[in-house]
């Protein structure tokens, strides 16, 4: 069973998407030029934009198919996405944006105390009360990892979430980043230009290149890899 | 609404009725026709701003009109459709119990039409330049596009919808042509700006100079606090 089934295409101006590929589990990154054709794969996989053709499906239930006319809306998706500024929005407080993201649990104590608990996964339990405008770019991208991991999704996509941040914030972050993906189980597809970023994040690269997949390949990791998830302490938080 | 407060306390505040009456009309026609504009105006420019449908433009350009018109023309036609014999007359009188025109029910109606341009337009001005990429998160978020629109959209357009709804009450409490004609100065039916006008036409001078002063007053506070609600955090 793939957690991720993609074979669409898009016409957008002179731009012509045309990809297929699968993903299982771990971290499966999208890596290739600017203009490749990355993020716009992650808009058609979430659901914020309709492919010409093709179809898309997670965890083998179909969520796009031109064809026959299906498409699952966003909402219905169960993706979690974190974007490359983080878009957290900034008129609520950070614990709010992430308690707004728990769908599989009602009631507004048990959303908070599900967003609390991954907060503190990504060690950010120390700005639950603050507003997003207050945050750094790197505590901005620890909560947006927190926020697109509570509501439990079936695959998180991540769209260039470590390009707007200095050189050792990303270093620090790529770390976290991985750990709490393999740590959660959830599937994951991240977009990068980034060639050290995707063999440090990823399980396997997928290569794009002017709307193409041009190449696939396995990363190879030493078998003690395998990451326990850690709670960095207050003095870690970026 | 004069009733709310009795005269002998006004009096005793050294408020003649002559203040009151036509400030406690103005007031209460004003609040009510900003409630219906406020809720309808930022639901029609959500739609026009966020919704795709045919015609958006026509849509827009025919709830826009009475900005452009003089109030006079609007008066006029209110008064010929809310007064005239015909089904509007007869479903006024079958929900009001009476026709619109020369009352305080009528007074609103005009005030609502006056002022549902100004907050139409700044509501669709301040809904389009909000970042869809806040919707798309949202959205990807697992919630819903009413609560997408409730929960982000409104809020981080909140200083305009603000403007727009100030604007649409201070619109409603200056209202003077259209007013004017539908509610034909009738007492229980004169405004601030009416009971202005005939402070003048009477030759009342120190009454118009002092209705005036009252009015500006009203329209500083107004504008002192949209500016401290524009300021406060939403919900």
């Amino acid at each position: 069973m793939s957690a991720l089934d993609v074979a669409v295409t898009r016409v957008i101006g002179d731009f012509d998407l045309d990809v297929a590929f699968s993903v299982e589990s771990g971290v499966s990154v999208l890596f290739g030029p600017s203009g490749a054709g990355k993020t716009l794969t992650l808009s058609l996989i979430a659901g914020l934009l309709r492919p010409d053709t093709g179809t898309i499906s997670i965890n083998d239930v179909v969520v796009t198919d031109c064809a026959r006319n299906v498409f699952v809306s966003t909402q219905k998706r169960r993706v979690g996405m974190v974007f490359q500024d983080g878009l957290l929005l900034p008129h609520r407080t950070v614990l709010d944006n992430v308690a707004l993201a728990v769908r599989q649990a009602r009631g507004r104590r048990t959303r908070r105390g599900i967003a609390r608990t991954w907060l503190e996964r990504v060690g950010a339990e120390t700005l639950a009360e603050r507003r997003p405008g207050s945050l750094s770019g790197g505590q901005r991208q620890r909560v947006a990892l927190a926020r697109s991991l509570a509501g439990d999704p079936a695959v998180l996509l991540l769209d260039e979430p470590l390009s707007a941040l200095d050189a050792s914030v990303r270093r620090e972050l790529r770390r976290l980043i991985r750990e709490v993906i393999v740590a959660s189980g959830v599937p994951a597809v991240l977009v990068t230009h980034d060639a050290g970023e995707a063999e440090e994040l990823g399980d396997v690269v997928i290569a794009y290149d002017r709307g193409r997949v041009t190449g696939q390949h396995l990363v190879e990791r030493p078998l003690a890899s395998g990451p326990e998830l850690e709670t960095p302490g207050e003095g870690e938080t970026l | 609404m004069t009733a709310l407060i009795p005269h002998s306390w006004l009096n005793a505040l050294g408020i003649p009725p002559w203040i009151w009456d036509p400030l406690s009309i103005s007031l209460h026609a004003a609040f009510e026709a900003t409630v219906v504009v406020a809720v309808l105006g930022i639901a029609l420019g959500y739609l026009l701003a966020r919704g795709r449908f045919p015609g958006r433009g026509a849509v827009e350009t025919a709830f826009s009109l009475p900005m452009a018109l003089p109030p006079t023309v609007v008066g006029y036609y209110l008064l010929t459709r809310l007064g005239g014999p015909g089904p509007i007359r007869d479903l006024e009188v079958h929900l009001f119990g009476h026709p619109l025109t020369f009352t305080f029910d009528g007074i609103v109606v005009a005030q609502i039409v006056e002022s549902f341009p100004y907050c139409l337009r700044y509501s669709r001005a301040a809904i389009t330049v909000v970042d869809r990429r806040f919707e798309q998160a949202a959205r990807a978020m697992g919630l819903s596009r009413w609560r997408v629109a409730l929960l982000v959209t409104l809020p981080l357009a909140r200083r305009g919808l603000v403007a727009g709804v100030a604007m649409g009450f201070g619109r409603a409490l200056g209202d003077f042509g259209a007013t004017m004609i539908v509610s034909g100065a009738v007492p229980m039916a004169t405004t601030m700006p009416i009971a202005l006008y005939n402070a003048v036409f009477y030759g009342s001078h120190e009454q118009a100079m002092i209705l005036a002063l009252v009015q500006v007053g009203v329209a500083l506070s107004i504008l002192l606090g949209v500016s401290r609600l524009g300021r406060v955090r939403p919900w």
